[in-house]
C-alpha cells in the first residue's frame, strides 16, 4: 500500500465502510491478502482489477456471504465480521446488491422480483408495490415488462432488471457487480448517469465492481486496485489521480488500457 | 488451428512427426522433424523422459528444430510434456531452438497464473487415503446435521407464522407434489395390489382359503406398501424435482440473492416443500389405500371367484384403525425424509451444470435409503408395541 491516503488503524467514524487486514480464502487457496480500505458516505468507490482477481470475492465477503480468512468489515463503526446473524440481517436491509450475473428469481416476474423486498419490509399496499416496481423498471427503462420472466429478456436486461432489484428499499450502500458488462455503450452511459444521479439525490453509496475504464473515470469517487500477481491490493485513491500518480506500473497501464505511457 | 509460420512450409503430406534424441557434451538435444499435425498420431515424451534419467543427467535441454516442417499445437502439447518432465528433474530447457512461432506461443501458454493446489484425493499409503476419506464423511455429517437444525428453527418460524414465504409458492408446491402425481400413483399402487393379491392367491389358493386374499391385500397395502410406494414415487419426482431446483438456484446466485436481501433460503425455500409433501403424502397414501384394495379386488372378484359382497366385507373386517393410522403416519415421515433430503442435497449442491444432476441423482439415493431404513425402524417399533 503505497499510495494516497491510506486507511488508519483506529475506529471508523460512525456511517460509513471499514475494511481492515481483510484476508479471503477458499480453502487452501488465498485470493487476497490484507486489504484495508474505508469507504465514506455517499461516495461512489469502484474496485478493479483483472479478471480473477477477486473483485467478486472482495464483494461477498462484504456482505457476510463469505467468511474472511482473517481480518475485519465494519459498518458505522460496528463489526458487521463478529455481528450475530440479527444485526448481520438488519444491516443487510440497508444494501442492495447487484450480483454478476443478475441473479434474478426465476421463477417471478420481473415486477415480482422487485416486489419481494417490498412485502417483506414494508406495510405498502400491492397497487402500491406494483407502481414502484413499475417505476424502478422505468429508471433502468424497463418499463413495459413487469410480466416478463427473467428467461424470457435478454442478458443485458437481466442486468438492468437486477439493479432495478437493487434499488427496490432506496437502499442506504449498493453493491454493483459490474453493472454495465454486456450493455452497449450507450446503455451503459445510461446506466452510468442511473448511479450518479442516485448519489447525488439520495446520498446512496455505491460499491462498483467494473473493468469500464469510461465509465470508473466517469463516476468513481475512489478506487482499489487489486493485483492478481502480489495477491494484495496496491493502490486506493481517486482513479485519474493513480492513473497519474501511482507508483505502480501495473496500476497505471490497467488505467491505460494497458497502452505505453506517453510522457 | 495454427498455421505453420516460418521454417519449411508444410511439407506435404506423408512426413509423419520425428523425434530423435542425442546428447551433446553435457546436454540433450531433441530433434523435431517432419510435419507435426494434432489429428495424426504425435510422439510421446517417453523416450525423453528415458533419456532425461540417463547418467550424467543432462545439464540443459535443447531443441533442433531444423528438420521441422509444417506444425500446429501439438508441438506446443509436446513441448509441454517435456517441460513439465524436465521440471520435475530440475533441468533447465532452452526454447532458442525452435521456431520464433513455437516460443511465442509457448510464452503465452505460460503467463496463465497458476493458482494454488485444489485439495484432491491424498496419495500415498491406504493408510492416509483412509484417513482423509474418514474426514469427508465426517465434514459431510456435520453439514447435514447442520442443515437438519437450520431447518428445524425455520419450521419453527413457520409454526409460528414468521417465516417469510410466497402463499402462491406453496399452493404451486402442494398442487405439484400431490395432485400432479395423482396419475402415477394411481397407477403404482394398483398394479402393486394387484401383484399382491396373485403372490398371495398362489399360497393360499392350495388350502382353500383364497378369501384371505382380500386380508393380505388389505392390510398389506394400508399397513405398509401404500406409504411405501408412494414414498418412493414422491422421491423419483419431488425430491429430485427439489434438488435441482435449489441446486440451479445456486448456480445463478438466486439463493445468494436471498439472503443479500435478508430473507432466510431455508424459510423461504426449503420449509414451502418440506410442508408441501408433509400435507400431501398422508392423502396420497390413502388414496394409494384404496387404489391398492381395488387393484386386490379386480384379481379376488375376477380371478378366485370371490364374490365382490365377500371381498369387501372381508377387507373392512380385517383393516382396522391400528393398521390404517401407523401406514399414514410412517407416509408423513417419509414424505419429511424426502423433502429433507431433496433440499439438502440441492442447497449443497456444486456450482455447474454437472452437479445439478448429480444434486438430483443423490436426492433420490439418500431419500430412498432413508425411506428403507424408517420402513424397518417402523416395523421393528410395531414388533416392540406389539401393533
Ligand atoms: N466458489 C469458489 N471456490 C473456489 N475458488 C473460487 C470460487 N469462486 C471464485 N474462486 C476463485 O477466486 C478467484 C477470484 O474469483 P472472483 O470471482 O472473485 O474474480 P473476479 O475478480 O470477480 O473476476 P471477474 O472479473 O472475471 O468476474 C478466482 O481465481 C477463482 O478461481
Ligand atoms: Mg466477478
Amino acid at each position: 500500500m503505497n499510495d494516497a491516503p491510506s486507511p488508519s488503524d483506529d475506529a471508523a467514524p460512525s456511517d460509513q465502510i471499514s475494511v481492515r487486514h481483510l484476508t479471503m480464502a477458499y480453502e487452501d487457496f488465498v485470493v487476497m491478502r490484507d486489504i484495508s480500505f474505508d469507504v465514506s458516505p455517499g461516495e461512489i468507490f469502484a474496485i478493479m482489477g483483472g479478471s480473477g482477481c477477486g473483485k467478486s470475492t472482495l464483494m461477498r465477503h462484504m456482505l457476510g456471504m463469505l467468511e474472511p480468512a482473517s481480518g475485519e468489515i465494519f459498518y458505522s463503526g460496528e463489526s458487521f465480521t463478529r455481528a450475530p446473524p440479527e444485526a448481520r440481517g438488519r444491516a443487510l436491509r440497508r444494501f442492495g446488491v447487484l450480483f454478476q450475473g443478475g441473479a434474478l428469481w426465476s421463477s417471478m416476474t420481473l415486477a415480482e422480483n422487485i416486489a419481494l423486498p417490498l412485502e417483506e419490509y414494508t406495510d405498502l399496499h400491492p397497487a402500491e408495490i406494483r407502481d414502484i416496481a413499475t417505476l424502478k423498471l422505468s429508471l433502468v427503462g424497463l418499463r413495459g415488462f413487469e410480466d416478463y420472466y427473467p428467461s424470457e429478456i435478454s442478458g443485458g436486461m437481466r442486468k438492468r432488471a437486477g439493479l432495478a432489484r437493487a434499488m427496490a428499499l432506496d437502499p442506504a450502500i449498493m453493491f454493483v457487480d459490474e453493472p454495465s458488462a454486456g450493455l452497449d455503450p450507450v446503455s451503459s452511459r445510461l446506466l452510468d448517469d442511473l448511479i450518479l444521479e442516485l448519489s447525488e439525490s439520495f446520498g446512496t453509496t455505491f460499491v462498483v465492481v467494473t473493468h469500464e475504464l469510461a465509465s470508473i473515470f466517469r463516476i468513481a469517487t475512489t478506487s482499489i486496485f487489486l493485483d492478481t500477481n502480489t495477491r494484495t491490493a496496491t493502490a486506493i485513491g481517486p482513479p485519474a489521480w493513480l492513473r497519474d500518480h501511482s507508483e505502480d506500473p501495473a496500476v497505471r497501464a490497467f488505467l491505460r488500457r494497458g497502452e505505453a505511457e506517453h510522457e | 488451428m495454427i498455421e505453420p509460420s516460418d521454417g519449411p512450409s508444410a511439407a506435404h503430406g506423408a512426413d509423419g512427426a520425428r523425434v530423435s534424441l542425442e546428447r551433446a557434451g553435457d546436454d540433450l538435444v531433441i530433434g523435431l522433424g517432419g510435419t507435426w499435425q494434432i489429428r495424426a498420431h504425435l510422439p510421446g515424451t517417453t523416450a525423453v523422459e528415458a533419456a532425461l534419467e540417463s547418467t550424467p543427467a543432462p545439464r540443459e535441454v535443447r531443441f533442433d528444430s531444423a528438420d521441422l516442417g509444417g506444425w500446429d499445437s501439438s508441438v506446443l502439447a509436446f513441448l509441454q510434456g517435456v517441460e513439465d518432465a524436465a521440471g520435475a528433474r530440475a533441468i533447465p530447457v532452452s526454447l532458442d531452438g525452435l521456431p520464433t512461432g513455437v516460443r511465442r506461443l509457448a510464452e503465452l501458454a505460460r503467463t496463465v497464473p497458476e493458482r494454488g493446489v485444489r485439495p484432491e484425493v491424498p496419495r500415498g499409503s491406504p493408510v492416509r487415503r483412509l484417513g482423509w476419506l474418514g474426514l469427508r464423511i465426517y465434514e459431510g455429517a456435520l453439514e447435514d446435521i447442520g442443515f437438519l437444525g437450520e431447518a428445524a428453527l425455520a419450521f419453527g418460524r413457520f409454526l409460528r407464522g414468521r417465516a417469510s414465504y410466497r402463499r402462491s409458492d406453496l399452493r404451486l408446491l402442494i398442487q405439484q407434489a400431490g395432485a400432479d402425481a395423482l396419475g402415477i400413483v394411481s397407477l403404482v399402487s394398483f398394479l402393486f395390489g394387484l401383484i399382491l393379491a396373485f403372490v398371495g392367491a398362489v399360497q393360499l389358493e392350495q388350502f382353500g382359503a383364497s378369501i384371505y386374499v382380500a386380508d393380505l391385500v388389505g392390510v398389506g397395502m394400508v399397513r405398509d406398501m401404500a406409504a411405501f410406494m408412494t414414498a418412493i414415487i414422491v422421491a423419483g419426482r419431488s425430491g429430485a424435482a427439489y434438488a435441482a431446483q435449489l441446486g440451479t438456484m445456486k448456480v445463478t446466485e438466486e439463493i445468494d440473492a436471498l439472503r443479500a436481501t435478508g430473507i432466510s433460503p431455508m424459510e423461504f425455500l426449503v420449509v414451502p416443500r418440506v410442508v408441501a409433501l408433509v400435507v400431501m403424502m398422508p392423502l396420497l397414501t390413502v388414496y394409494a389405500d384404496l387404489m391398492g384394495i381395488l387393484g386386490g379386488y379386480v384379481v379376488g372378484a375376477g380371478l378366485l371367484h370371490i364374490t365382490s359382497a365377500a371381498y369387501v366385507q372381508q377387507t373392512t373386517a380385517a383393516v382396522n384403525m391400528t393398521q390404517f393410522v401407523p401406514g399414514v403416519i410412517k407416509g408423513t415421515v417419509y414424505g419429511l425424509l424426502v423433502a429433507l433430503a431433496g433440499c439438502n442435497q440441492g442447497m449443497k449442491a456444486g456450482s455447474s451444470a454437472s452437479a445439478v444432476g448429480d444434486a438430483a441423482t443423490r436426492a433420490v439415493v439418500s431419500g430412498v435409503v432413508a425411506i428403507i431404513v424408517a420402513c424397518g425402524v417402523a416395523q421393528v417399533i410395531s414388533w416392540v408395541f406389539g401393533i
